[in-house]
């Protein structure tokens, strides 16, 4: 399957398939710190992606404090 | 994964409320989070006139789309900071949000109305980018609300954000900024009343908010704020969240109901000393205010680049 990351914004391909908790501990990401995403809407941590799928990891941490 | 409240399929879990939600009941979740937050923390009312500052992230078009959906009068203000590329893509969705709605969109152009960028202001000010910013903002925040006769000025500061800052003021023992560090800072002396309706959402809950109700919304990271403490105070509080879940809501909830009364004397004692800045009006503790100095150093640097 493809993964987009962002921050910096980059493609990878994974086999499948893998549940999204899975994924996200492969890619040494913390799950509360992004969303996943599949088409155009949000995939729980233990739905099962496969090879078809277009997978965002979408991070959700801003920086600015003021 | 099932929806803790109609079973369901789940699109999401929130660990600290140990539940998972279909999009129906999340987003409904999110409402009545705000909802209880303006309620509880007495920030609007009906039929006042709220500006709410947009930046075309996650949290500022969550917090306009969640008050309108409440049903209250909110227009929009958009800040162009001249952050290269940055500004450019953050004031498309902002535009695009506010177009396709059909709602008003007050928008100030830094480098055009003030002559200069927040990269250049900081360099000329030796202040951190963060900070030029958030001086920059507060400043243009209130007088945006004065000039347009707002009674109130929304912000999108999540509980993440409000967790990050309690933090830093708690390791460096800022008596003043925990005085001040309110849902609700009151409107005085010249100052709009400013209120912070997200305290009750996380800030991976707003995003999730905006991919289920379909709001575009910038990603990308500001370039400025790259490696800055609060991204730091955030990163050990997520730590600390991962194995105990709901630590940061404890944490900013418990400062509020227990501790931050003992420090309002400290942000007291700074109000007292306000007056008008002889270069703008804006209220200040100084003769001029720091975003007009702001304004007398940066300006200059800006001016000879574009001659050139």
């Amino acid at each position: 399957m493809k993964v987009l990351l962002r921050n910096p914004r980059r493609e990878l391909e994974v086999e499948g398939p893998v549940r999204v908790h899975a994924l996200l501990q492969r890619l040494d990401v913390p799950r509360e710190t992004v969303l996943v995403i599949v088409g155009d809407t949000l995939v729980p941590g233990d739905a099962l992606l496969d090879d078809a799928d277009v997978v965002e990891i979408r991070p959700v941490i801003s920086g600015g404090a003021a | 994964m099932k929806c803790t409240v109609c079973k369901g399929p789940a699109v999401i879990d929130v660990r600290r409320h140990n539940a998972n939600f279909c999009a129906e009941h999340f987003l409904r979740l999110c409402r009545d989070q705000v909802a209880k937050a303006i309620k509880d923390f007495t920030m609007l009312q009906p039929g006042e006139r709220a500006l709410v500052a947009v930046s075309g992230g996650k949290d500022s078009l969550a917090v306009w789309d969640i008050l309108l959906e409440l049903g209250y009068q909110a227009d929009g203000l958009y800040l162009g900071l001249g952050i290269g590329d940055y500004s450019d893509t953050s004031g498309t969705f902002a535009r695009a949000f506010a177009t396709e709605r059909d709602l008003t969109l007050v928008e100030v152009d830094l480098p055009t109305d003030h002559g200069f960028d927040i990269p250049t202001g900081a360099r000329a000010a030796r202040r951190a980018p963060c900070s030029a910013c958030g001086l920059s903002k507060r400043h243009l925040f209130d007088d945006a609300a004065r000039r347009g006769g707002y009674d109130v000025v929304v912000t999108g500061h999540n509980l993440d954000d409000e967790a990050a800052v309690l933090f830093g003021n708690v390791l460096h023992w800022q008596a003043d900024y925990l005085g001040r560090q309110l849902p609700v800072l009151p409107a005085r002396d010249g100052f709009p009343r400013k209120v912070k309706p997200l305290v009750r959402l996380g800030e991976r809950e707003t995003a999730a908010y905006c991919v289920l109700r379909g709001i575009d919304y910038i990603v990308e990271e500001c370039p400025m704020a790259a490696g800055n403490k609060h991204l730091g105070y955030k990163a050990a509080l997520n730590a600390v969240e991962a194995t105990s879940p709901g630590t940061k809501h404890d944490f900013y909830f418990g400062f509020l109901d227990r501790a931050s009364h003992r420090f309002a004397a400290d942000a007291g004692a700074e109000r007292e000393e306000l007056r008008p800045c002889a270069t703008c009006g804006a209220p200040t503790t100084g003769e001029v205010c720091a975003f007009c100095r702001l304004v007398e150093r940066a300006a200059v640097p800006v001016a000879l680049g574009r001659r050139r």
